[in-house]
């Protein structure tokens, strides 16, 4: 009873899929660096001079793909979370720890260039607008999954609570950021915000579209190259892997 | 309420910390029958006890309760199970007759405190029913935790190593209480390092070796 | 079986059984339970000592410290929920009774709600007076801790069982619950002070009301997922 998708199963044992990430995140490497070549040219040599924030404003070319990649990176994070926990496959639950540290990297990054951004701008280092404050929890967020991994032992109990997790976080991400927002403009009306991305002329949105892409293929790449390891550390009593290392 | 229990175990396997500890356990449990798992210390007696009470996992094959997998029905199946592990599941802060009335209430069951009183004495700690289980022996503890088999009905006994810290006298009221629940048509499945007369009841026993 | 002489009880006597028995449980350790309260009261007290008597200042972060010291003390509390139970095997029988476990959770909740929170509750009005609020602010500020205590205990149950039995729990359980703690804080502390600045604090009251009902209907499910996990 073969289905077309059927064959694609195989690749839930931990060992056919080590082999399968080791051809594959190269290619997601290379077209990485491609894409933040190309992105970062889009960036800062055709994208025209903005009339209000002059060159700093350049610095968006990262921020804003960052934080939507942290974002994207927790869904797709607690997705396979969910999986694990409903199908009980081992390999959701290190997909989902392989993603984790790039997800907090993300997270960090966009938060560091929303402040170089805003000293510039705003002359203080960090201002508390509704998108930062909300990154800054998706960061504790993803610091919280990171903690709880390391605490426990038992690398099966660890995939399972922290799926649990995942998926708590997963639901409060909206309640949170409806939250923040409100608390915002409630204390700080419209003054600050971070967020007024100037008007996009096209070669802007190119920039910022390759960024994101970029991105993406470098997250792929590096949660592929940290899954072989992860399946190498947990599966190291099995035949296949004492071969492997030798 | 079936009749006729049985408890079928079906190609059962576990591992632990990705190491296996057993496999293939096949095994028929009817009513009136005890199950002795046998095996040296760490070949996983309590791993498949934890697995029969659906508290782990089944790492591979199925544990079947009346034809029906117990993944299926684990509300039914809880009714008919009452399970001892090495903890005693006894609040020290709590009285001997404060934990059984709440252990029996756990099992959706309420009995009077002159019941209860009178099953602490038929399990020889007579008397200590208001002392605080902080200040029981290890042997008085056991027989506490092993009260609760008498106060509500279940069909299946799952006991991990109920005979240890428990004198001679302990013992032989231990085995008459699983006899006489095997009589009535009840199943057990029990560890133990010592060996276990349990009156005429037909035994199996399963070895777990790697 | 001569078990039958047991009758068969509702739901409702076995969750009642679980609150009678935490209530015990509490009584006999008066210590456990009054720590966090005395916790409140202290770090409240620490914030005049660091910024300064200016009373306009203090009322104006009344609001604000006084909530976030209150998490604090609730948060300090929540590892009596499943530890000891975790510890002596009771937890294991209550996984394996015949009553829904999320229900058994909602009622540990519960009791920790009135055993930790209500005195949060209670003791906050007099913190209130010695940072300056007035009265109706305080009538505010306890309302709004009455229905925000009580989505603390039911979040925390769930980073209480993720974190049993783990090394560095304590800490580690603050980690995971305090970002999940951020929107009850902010409509919480918000409410008093919308009230204070003549907005009217019916907005937040409401947000807080429905947090609760959320976390009412989702905590205790998150709750027993964790709780099978870790004893499995």
């Amino acid at each position: 009873m073969t289905t077309p998708g059927s064959h694609l199963f195989k690749y839930a044992a931990p060992q056919k899929f080590y082999a399968l990430a080791g051809r594959m995140w190269p290619w997601f490497a290379a077209l990485s660096a491609a894409l933040v070549a190309v992105g970062l040219w889009l960036a800062f040599f055709v994208a025209p001079i903005d009339a209000q924030q002059g060159q700093g404003y350049r610095i968006i070319f990262v921020h804003v793909p960052t934080s939507q990649m942290s974002m994207l990176i927790y869904l797709v994070m607690a997705g396979w979370a969910g999986v694990g926990l409903v199908f009980n496959t081992r390999l959701s639950g290190m997909m989902a720890s392989a993603l984790a540290p790039t997800g907090a990297l993300f997270a960090f990054l966009s938060l560091v260039t929303g402040s170089l951004w805003g000293k510039p701008m705003w002359g203080a280092w960090w201002v508390w607008d509704a998108r930062l404050t909300s990154e800054l929890i998706l960061l504790f967020l993803y610091l919280g999954f990171l903690a709880l991994q390391s605490s426990i032992d038992d690398p099966r109990r660890a995939d399972k609570a922290c799926a649990v997790l995942a998926l708590v976080g997963v639901v409060n991400v909206p309640v949170i950021y409806f939250s923040v927002t409100w608390w915002n403009t409630l204390h700080q009306g419209a003054s600050v915000s971070l967020t007024r991305v100037p008007s996009m002329a096209a070669p802007m949105l190119w920039g910022m579209l390759t960024m994101v892409l970029a991105f993406w293929m470098y997250t792929v790449a590096a949660a592929l190259a940290r899954v072989r390891s992860i399946i190498l550390e947990r599966e190291r009593h099995t035949e296949w892997v004492k071969h492997a290392v030798e | 309420m079936n009749a006729q229990p049985v408890l079928r175990l079906d190609n059962v396997g576990c591992s632990k910390g990705g190491r296996p500890l057993f496999r293939g356990l096949q095994c028929t449990l009817r009513t009136g029958h005890w199950l002795h798992v046998a095996g040296a210390n760490g070949a996983g007696k309590t791993s498949l006890l934890r697995m029969l009470c659906g508290l782990s996992p089944i790492d591979s094959g199925d544990i079947f309760w009346n034809g029906q997998s117990i993944r299926a029905q684990r509300t039914e199946y809880q009714q008919d199970l009452c399970y001892l592990g090495h903890l005693n599941g006894l609040q020290e802060s709590l009285t001997a007759l404060e934990n059984l009335s709440f252990a029996t209430a756990l099992r959706g069951h309420a009995a009077p405190l002159a019941q209860l009183a009178e099953t602490l004495a038929r399990f020889g700690v007579a008397g200590r029913g208001q002392q605080l289980v902080r200040h029981l022996s290890q042997g008085q503890k056991r027989r506490v935790a092993l009260a609760r088999l008498a106060l509500a009905p279940a069909r299946l006994w799952v006991l991990d190593e109920p005979f240890v810290a428990m004198d001679d006298a302990g013992m032989r009221m231990l085995e008459a209480l699983i006899a006489g629940h095997l009589d009535h048509g009840g199943l057990a499945v029990l560890t133990s390092h010592q060996t276990v007369n349990i009156g005429s009841a037909p035994m199996q026993t399963v070895e777990l070796r790697s | 079986m001569k078990a039958g002489q047991t009758r068969r009880v509702g739901t409702g006597a076995v969750l009642l059984a679980v609150l009678r028995r935490e209530t015990a449980l509490a009584l006999r350790h008066k210590g456990e339970v009054l720590t966090p309260l005395v916790f409140f009261i202290v770090i409240a007290s620490l914030f005049p000592l660091a910024v300064g008597p200016e009373s306009n200042l203090l009322a104006r972060m009344a609001p604000g410290v006084l909530w976030v010291s209150a998490l604090l003390a609730a948060m300090l509390s929540l590892q009596r929920m499943f530890a000891s139970d975790y510890a002596d095997g009771s937890l294991e029988q209550m996984l394996l009774s015949p009553t829904p476990l999320a229900l058994l959770v909602a009622a540990k909740a519960l009791a920790h709600f009135v055993l930790s929170g209500l005195p949060l509750v209670l003791v906050a009005p007099v913190l209130g007076l010695q940072f300056g609020l007035g009265g109706q602010s305080l009538g505010i500020l306890m309302l709004s801790l009455l229905l925000g205590t009580p989505t603390l205990s039911l979040i925390g149950g769930i980073g209480a069982s993720l974190t049993l039995g783990v090394r560095g729990a304590g800490v580690l359980l603050s980690l995971l619950v305090l970002p999940l703690y951020i929107p009850v804080l902010i409509f919480g502390a918000g409410a008093v002070e919308a009230d204070a600045s003549g907005l009217g604090a019916s907005g937040h009251l409401s947000v807080l009301a429905a947090l609760l009902v959320l976390a009412l209907f989702f905590a205790p499910l998150a709750t027993t997922a964790a709780l099978r996990i870790s004893l499995e």
